[in-house]
């Protein structure tokens, strides 16, 4: 009977493999649909050509390489850097609606955006092309940082830092107010997109940021995934396993604020990533890391790429913040989501 | 020198202290013993501090080494817990809980860490649940699966905290006499259990425990006696010898004093 149980085991473990391969084609897929929408209506024949190299307009040339592209790989590589810093956040301090978001890091991040446009204030030596990101990433680092170190003063359990990061939440979103109750209009109308989350100005160094931080970020993520497997059973359990549950902890949490920050940094505040992206990678392949991981980080993809199509979309001839989309689409599919899996 | 002893134990919760300077007798493999006493008295605090989960004064040694200097990673080796209970709301299956037992601290391989883990399932008789997930389980299912994971790494010594509070009565028997077994083979066992007829049944040793110290220890006949249960409980009890030389526990109300 054990051998047939282990072969179920087994079999149920290539079928997750499975739905993770399904979940990246599918993200890809996305991403090429992201790339032949828009308002200059390009055939999806030149916008192949124009990716694999062939002959092309040179206006095809520009749109397809310097505006779509940019756009759609960084609604990608956002929404996997989101899903993933979700998904280990809610691991490591135990809370199934930790995220960027909620823990005041994406509100953090748009403050300090804020700073950048309407007092001016920016990094000596930036140039002025990145002194609003780059102001953003310094605050949600900062942010962070300060999570950490309350938490660390205070004998830093999972509930404190959660509280922590609410409050912070709260107070970054009350001094945004107050920058937002002073601010030009001119800079008002910069502030609104940025806090709405938008990928229009995503461009190539960004992309480029973003991916690298990825890629630093994601094998020490996998790496990892038995121990925070055996934290999800309590961190009595993980301990008695041999795990250094705090240096777990302390180490994913920096992974993670770089992750988030660089986001955000790049597209202002998007909610419901984050959260969705872990959530429904659980419900469909369950909470072993070494593909629950990865399935989180292809969902986080997969939506935000999809949010990036909408936002073209759903209102001919207007771009809509692609942040705003992912909250009004995404939170009815995600509660629907949540009831299906009640009933079963 | 072989066992575990355990000695000047003091825990405090901020200005509250739990244990204060415990002693515990050398506990030889071999031995299964039941730390009783009333609630609060620090059984499941001691269990912890033991494990190395609590930080906690005093100086545990296991067969001659200080726990405290023994690295995580050997220490996850040498010492199995199960907790009080298993959070109810994971849904990993049975199966991967007990195999992240073995690979969270270790890097063992796949094949031989599942097959490993499901061999201690069979053992148990729960493999029927081994692709079930935790927050599909019973309580008491969830007990055994927690034993699962505290065995599978085949520890010197065994630290179960409350394990049959939520067993039926089969499910004890098999838990119980799963524990003696692991001791017949040359291991430590530690639990604290509230049933003191499953204690008197299943002990070698019973170590009473109230007030943050060790109030008396010994054979179950030599610790269950109606003077003692007065003293650390406040009931009044009577001890009866049975068949087979069992003795058992009869409660007949509180103890009025004087």
């Amino acid at each position: 009977m054990s051998d047939a149980t282990l072969q179920r085991y087994h079999r149920q473990g290539r079928r997750n493999a499975l739905l993770v391969a399904v979940l990246g084609l599918a993200a890809l897929a996305a991403l090429l649909l992201d790339l032949v929408t828009g308002p200059a209506g390009l055939p999806l024949a030149d916008t192949l050509r124009a990716l694999t190299g062939g002959e092309v307009a040179r206006g095809t040339q520009v749109i397809v390489w310097d505006v779509r592209l940019p756009v759609a790989c960084m609604a990608l590589l956002v929404g996997a850097a989101l899903a993933l810093a979700g998904a280990e956040m809610q691991t490591v301090l135990e809370n199934p609606l930790a995220e960027p978001f909620t823990l005041g890091v994406s509100s953090s991040a748009a403050l300090g955006a804020a700073v950048a446009i309407v007092l001016g204030l920016t990094l000596p030596g930036l140039p002025a092309v990145w002194s609003v990101s780059g102001n953003a990433f310094l605050f949600a680092l900062g942010a962070l940082g300060l999570l950490q170190l309350l938490g660390r003063i205070r004998g830093g359990g999972p509930e404190v830092l959660i509280l922590f990061g609410v409050a912070l939440n709260f107070t970054a979103a009350a001094l945004l107010s107050l920058l937002q109750f002073v601010a030009s209009a001119d800079a008002l109308q910069q502030l609104v997109f940025w806090t709405m989350g938008s990928l229009a100005s995503a461009q190539w160094p960004g992309v480029v940021l973003i991916g690298v931080v990825l890629a630093v970020a994601v094998p020490f993520s996998f790496r990892a995934a038995w121990k925070l497997t055996a934290l999800r059973l309590g961190e009595d359990q993980a301990k008695s396993f041999g795990v250094d549950v705090a240096g777990l902890r302390r180490w994913t949490l920096l992974r993670v604020s770089l992750l988030a920050a660089s986001a955000v940094s790049m597209v202002g505040v998007i909610g419901f990533v984050g959260l969705a992206g872990p959530h429904i990678a659980r419900m469909l392949v369950g909470e072993n890391h070494r593909v629950f991981l990865p399935a989180s980080i292809l969902t986080g993809a997969l939506v935000m790429s999809l949010a990036s199509t909408l936002s073209k979309t759903l209102v001919p001839g207007v771009l809509l913040p692609v942040g705003l989309v992912t909250s009004l689409i995404g939170l009815p599919i995600f509660f629907a989501l949540i009831l299906r899996g009640r009933r079963r | 020198m072989q066992g575990l002893l355990a000695q000047g134990i003091s825990v405090r919760y901020g200005a509250r202290s739990v244990l204060a300077g415990l002693d515990l007798p050398l506990l030889r493999p071999g031995e299964v013993t039941v730390l009783a006493g009333p609630n609060a008295a620090g059984k499941s605090t001691l269990l912890r501090a033991i494990a190395q989960l609590q930080p906690h004064g005093g100086q545990v040694l296991l067969d001659g080494q200080d726990l405290a200097h023994v690295p995580m990673r050997d220490r996850a080796r040498l010492i199995g817990f199960m907790p009080q209970s298993l959070p109810s709301s994971s849904s990993l299956v049975a199966l991967e809980s007990v195999i992240a037992a073995l690979r969270a601290g270790e890097t063992l391989g796949a094949r031989q860490a599942d097959a490993a883990a499901m061999a201690v399932l069979d053992k148990l008789g729960i493999g029927a649940l081994a692709l079930e997930p935790l927050s599909a389980l019973s309580g008491g299912q969830r007990q055994m699966v927690s034993l699962a994971q505290a065995i599978v790494r085949d520890p010197r010594l065994l630290l179960l905290d409350e394990p049959t509070s939520a067993l039926d009565l089969a499910r004890q028997v098999r838990l119980l006499s799963e524990l003696r077994r692991l001791a017949g083979e040359g291991r430590i066992v530690v639990a604290v259990l509230h049933d003191l007829a499953l204690a008197a049944q299943w002990a070698d040793r019973i170590v009473l425990i109230h007030g943050g110290h060790t109030h008396a220890e010994g054979a179950p006949e030599q610790v269950l006696t109606p003077q003692l249960l007065a003293q650390v409980y406040g009931v009044e009890a009577r001890v009866e010898r049975c068949s087979r030389g069992r003795i058992m526990v009869l409660i007949d109300g509180e103890h009025a004093p004087g």
